[in-house]
């Protein structure tokens, strides 16, 4: 069961996914056309794995983890058949610099020794699942992926060689001590994201949209700016040209906190939408082992999967081969627990394996997963969308009329939802500033009386409201259009620091209660929203991280001589 | 000498079944002799212990039980190309059919494909000009992408199409243009359309047509858009030429799809399209692109029409997910007698970004496109509450937003269909009447580019 099989002349790969009697059904992750009865089968005897091992990084890989740049370089521009291709370059040399001596005893998971992969990321050599011993042998030096660096002695004397690469099957979560509940935010730089609905390290999230709507941007935005050691992107059933601008761009980055390229800390996996529909089924758990591992080692690793609607289409097209009882929509019937299963290997948890030795340490690996759903019609209320929706703790809706309107990040801020906010609220507090839950709910409130008031002013016309109310309604704009809305593609928009988020809030919230207070104290509402101050908020979010607390204090200042001349000015008059 | 058998057991809808074969292969090509020796074409779907399941591409009237012969070829379908292919007409099957001599092939090439690797691509971003204001100036379009026109019954959705096969250009180029047409299903009057535009133009000796009317046989448009490509990407990345690709109806092809699922009483996805319609789209929109080491480049413009205009329609729904971005054609604004009647806000060209700005078309090309598209949004809901409420019930800005609105329409979008706008004419359209409103609402555009273009008005 789960072997792989080896089909025909070509050696088209496939994998066993059932078993009757003496029939043994596959799953062929390449194009089949060609084949007939007669053809020879040959089971390779072991389950769909992946290399791991140093040269992950920075590599692309396809659904079943052939390495796309090295299939390019056998067979040309086209994705021929049977192309045999291992995860990693066999012929390139790492330096391996150990981290145990002679007579250590070790156990899985422990880290033996350092590979410096890129300039930002540091493999940690582990000790295989299962194995343990006394070191009898250790080598130094530079080797290739294959070769041994560690020998061990078991207890029953047995000698075990241990390399620098090993192998994983896909389709097993990597074992850990246990899982903690997650309490950090997750900076990802994105407004509505951070300030809103922001997300866990170690939690789950799924943005689901129609078409059009932005999702891949947010997906790309949230690659570059999330504040993770490890990011792995997975294109699963998406268009051909999305992975080669990640492959055009990522490169060319600068990753904030390294000051390298964002191509040093991101692995690729990408089965395109041209590409066999059964890879696609695996390249989600493809990228997610990759991502375990990684965090096995201690690291935080975000991984993308865009999109698990084209993935669970896969499972759909697989099972109706296979004719199976259809569930809702054509959908198996194991859909749900198959999405569940996926999404609960993210997580925040204990790693086995020890990295110092002299002490005992409490090491805690992050994998936080961010799914997007494109769900048809942008109606979430099929079957993947929902199945979704049991599971993810936040979920970030897209709406195709604020992307209409090019309000991006399109994100409707009255249908999503982050179950993280009052668990974040003392970290923010702490962190950036006491009342930042205040003003972050100050805000949310402006923007849910906002919609209430439209729909007044759709009956009865913006003259009916009270003054009161007209404020709202220019702050809520302001809210939306000054602070809400990022461009992606704006050198200084693109990231917003905590802080700088902060002061954003700050000041829209202090032109409402300035406003408020003027209006009270007699001035014109006309006066009030008119005034030119207002154009410095909205261009605050251009203002550069460094100089954000002196702009800050001047438009503060300006603010506040503003609304106060407007009220002055009407008593001079009556006086 | 292929073994000939004479075991057809079953023929129901566009499927056949045949028994006792020996040695066939999957998807591989049949041929079946009928009894007055003509012969039709059939690919195999399925092979159980000795029986195959082909399904038929050509019209099956006359298929005998008892006396017709099959035939399998060892082979997938293959299509011979050439160069000599432009200026001809052919068969949705690749079948010459103006009258004119067969192809001598350069090549034959499966007319399945096979995917791109993704490493393999280049990123398209060289700036087509169409010359026309509402998909140069919003929705760019660029060398290599693919851009469907969503459409429906009525619209003038190949006079569009016509108009950018007959304007589109690279600016500042001088290289190999073809056009690769193809008719899924669609009358002999829309199909002539073309033909007379690509001959006015004189495009039609760079052009090549395939054929298949709406009384030509369903089955043979799966084959028509695959067998186009085919020869356009022969075109493209064999000889160097930047093909642009016109696949009109898709919605007829979809239809196709789903008489062969229900034929094969496959498990029906949404309103009976088959579960694989994502993949089976895909395989053809994907084959779209650039390629890294290959100086030509294929464009691709499916055209599909909306069943009740409803974009969430399995047709147009999937086929927005795979494509990149949509242009939306809309009847309000064609009654308006706006020509082209594009509407820009579902519209949405996804390569835009690198295909505009300084060096490709202007430097404020994006801010304004930010700009005009948000002050549009924001004027027709303006215009909206001025139907309920009246005019009175505006205030002084969202009046001048109603005053946009109705400009932008008239001057902006519409458009003569023999007018061909350089970019920057469209550009200094967008200036003028975003001048209508105050520079205090343009926030989307950065101070130096309103210093340079924004035209006070004269008080």
């Amino acid at each position: 069961m789960f072997d792989i099989v080896r089909i025909g002349e070509k050696k088209i790969i496939g994998e066993i996914i059932e078993i009757h009697d003496e029939l043994a059904f596959i799953q062929a992750y390449e194009e089949t056309s060609g084949l007939g009865p007669g053809a020879i089968v040959e089971s390779t005897g072991v389950p769909l794995s992946i290399e791991l091992g140093p040269g992950l990084i920075g590599e692309i890989f396809d659904g079943i983890g052939r390495p796309l740049n090295t299939i390019m370089k056998k067979v040309g521009n086209n994705l021929e058949k049977g192309v045999d291709a291992v995860s990693l370059n066999r012929k390139k040399k790492w330096t391996f610099s150990p981290n145990v001596q002679i007579s250590d005893i070790v156990s899985s998971g422990d880290v033996l020794g350092y590979v410096k992969e890129t300039s930002s990321v540091i493999h940690k050599i582990m000790v295989p699942n299962g194995v343990s011993g006394t070191i009898t042998e250790v080598k130094e030096g530079e080797f290739f992926v294959d070769e041994t660096v560690i020998v061990l002695k078991d207890r029953s004397d047995n000698k075990i060689d241990i390399k620098i690469m090993h192998r994983w099957p896909v389709r097993v979560g990597r074992p850990f001590k246990e899982k903690l509940s997650p309490n950090t935010p997750m900076i990802t730089g994105q407004r509505t994201i951070d300030t809103l609905f922001p997300i866990a390290r170690g939690g789950v999230a799924a943005v689901p949209g129609p078409f059009g709507s932005g999702k891949t941007v947010v997906q790309h935005q949230l690659a570059k700016w999330v504040e993770a050691d490890i990011v792995v992107y997975i294109g699963c059933g998406e268009r051909g040209n999305e992975m080669t601008d990640v492959l055009n761009e990522f490169p060319s980055i600068v990753d904030p906190k390294t000051g390298k390229s964002l191509m040093e800390r991101t692995v690729l996996i990408a089965n395109t939408s041209d590409m066999p529909v059964a890879a696609r089924e695996a390249s989600i758990y493809t990228g997610i082992t990759i991502a375990e591992y990684f965090r096995d080692m201690g690291y935080s690793v975000a991984l993308m999967a865009d999109s698990t609607s084209r993935w669970a289409e896969a499972l759909r097209e697989i099972s109706g081969r296979l004719e199976e009882m259809p569930g809702e929509e054509g959908y198996p019937a194991y859909l749900g627990s198959r999405l569940s299963s996926f999404y609960e290997r993210a997580g925040i948890v204990k790693i086995i394996g020890r990295e110092d030795f002299s002490k005992i340490e409490n090491r805690t690996g992050i994998l936080t997963v961010i799914g997007a759903v494109s769900p048809p019609g942008g109606d979430i209320s099929e079957p993947v969308s929902q199945a979704t929706l049991r599971i993810v703790r936040v979920f970030w809706c897209l709406d195709s009329t604020l992307a209409y309107r090019r309000h991006f990040p399109a994100l409707n801020w009255l249908a999503s939802y982050s179950l993280y906010v009052d668990e974040f609220a003392y970290w923010y507090e702490t962190n950036i500033s006491s009342d930042w839950p205040i003003l972050r709910n100050q805000m949310l409130e402006l923007l849910v009386e906002e919609a209430k008031l439209e729909e007044i002013v759709k009956l009865v016309g913006v003259d009916a409201l009270s003054g009161q109310d007209r404020i709202k309604l220019e702050t809520a704009k302001s809210i939306r259009e000054d602070f809400l809305h990022q461009n992606a593609f704006h050198k200084i928009d693109t990231f917003t620091s905590l802080k700088k988020q902060y002061f954003m809030m700050k000041l829209i919230l202090e032109f409402y209660d300035n406003a408020l207070l003027a209006l009270k104290k007699g001035a014109e509402i006309s006066k009030i929203i008119s005034i030119g101050v207002r154009e410095s908020i909205s261009r605050f979010k251009y203002v550069r991280e460094n100089a954000i607390d002196a702009v800050y204090n001047e438009v503060s200042r300006n603010i506040d001589h503003a609304l106060s001349a407007t009220f002055n000015e009407e008593n001079q008059t009556y006086a | 000498m292929p073994r000939e058998y004479k075991t057809i057991k079953e023929v129901f809808g566009p499927l056949m079944l045949i028994s006792n074969v020996k040695d066939v292969k999957y998807d591989e090509l049949a041929e079946i002799e009928l009894e007055n020796g003509k012969c039709c074409r059939c690919k195999v779907l399925e092979i159980d212990d000795g029986n195959a399941l082909v399904q038929l591409f050509e019209n099956f009237a006359g298929i005998n039980v008892q006396t017709s012969k099959v035939r399998f070829l060892g082979k997938s379908m293959h299509l011979g190309v050439s160069k000599e292919m432009l200026g001809r007409r052919f068969s949705g099957l690749g079948a010459p059919i103006d009258g004119g001599p067969n192809i001598l092939p350069q090549q034959r090439i499966d007319i399945n494909g096979v995917p791109i690797n993704p490493v393999a691509r280049n990123y398209p971003e060289e700036f087509i000009q169409t010359g026309i204001s509402a998909i140069d100036g919003l929705n760019t379009l660029v060398r290599g992408q693919k851009l469907p026109i969503f459409s429906a019954s009525g619209l003038p959705h190949a006079a569009l199409a016509a108009q950018i096969a007959k304007q589109a250009k690279v600016r500042n180029s001088n290289e190999q243009f073809a056009v690769v047409f193809a008719a899924i299903g669609i009358t002999f009057e829309e199909a002539n359309f073309f033909v007379k535009s690509f001959e006015e133009t004189g495009a039609i000796s760079s052009t090549i047509m395939f054929v298949n009317l709406a009384n030509d046989p369903v089955i043979e448009r799966i084959a028509t858009p695959r067998v186009a490509i085919t020869a356009a990407e022969y075109l493209a990345f064999e000889e160097n030429m930047h093909v642009l690709v016109i696949l009109t109806d898709i919605t007829n092809y979809a239809d196709a799809l789903r008489e062969v699922s229900a034929a094969r009483k496959e498990v029906p996805g949404r309103r009976g399209y088959p579960g694989y319609m994502y993949t089976d789209l895909a395989s053809l929109y994907e084959r779209a692109g650039r390629q890294k080491n290959k100086q030509g480049s294929l464009t691709m413009i499916p055209i599909l029409t909306m069943p009740e205009e409803d974009k969430t329609h399995p047709v147009p729904d999937l086929t927005g997910y795979i494509t990149e971005g949509q242009i939306v054609l809309s009847r309000e604004l064609y009654q308006k007698g706006i020509v082209p009647c594009i509407d820009v806000l579902p519209s949405l060209s996804r390569l835009k970004d690198k295909g505009i700005g300084a060096g490709k078309t202007r430097a404020d090309h994006s801010d304004t496109m930010n700009q005009i598209f948000s002050a549009y949004a924001r004027g027709k809901h303006a215009k909206q509450l001025m139907m309920v409420l009246g005019e009175s019930a505006l205030d002084e800005t969202d009046t001048l937003y109603v005053r946009f609105t109705n400009e932008f329409e008239s001057r902006y979008i519409s458009q003569d269909s023999t007018t061909n706008r350089s970019v920057e004419e469209t550009l200094d359209i967008g200036w003028e009447i975003l001048s209508i409103l105050p520079r205090s609402e343009l926030t989307r555009i950065s101070d130096e580019f309103l210093d340079r273009f924004y035209k006070t008005k004269k008080e």
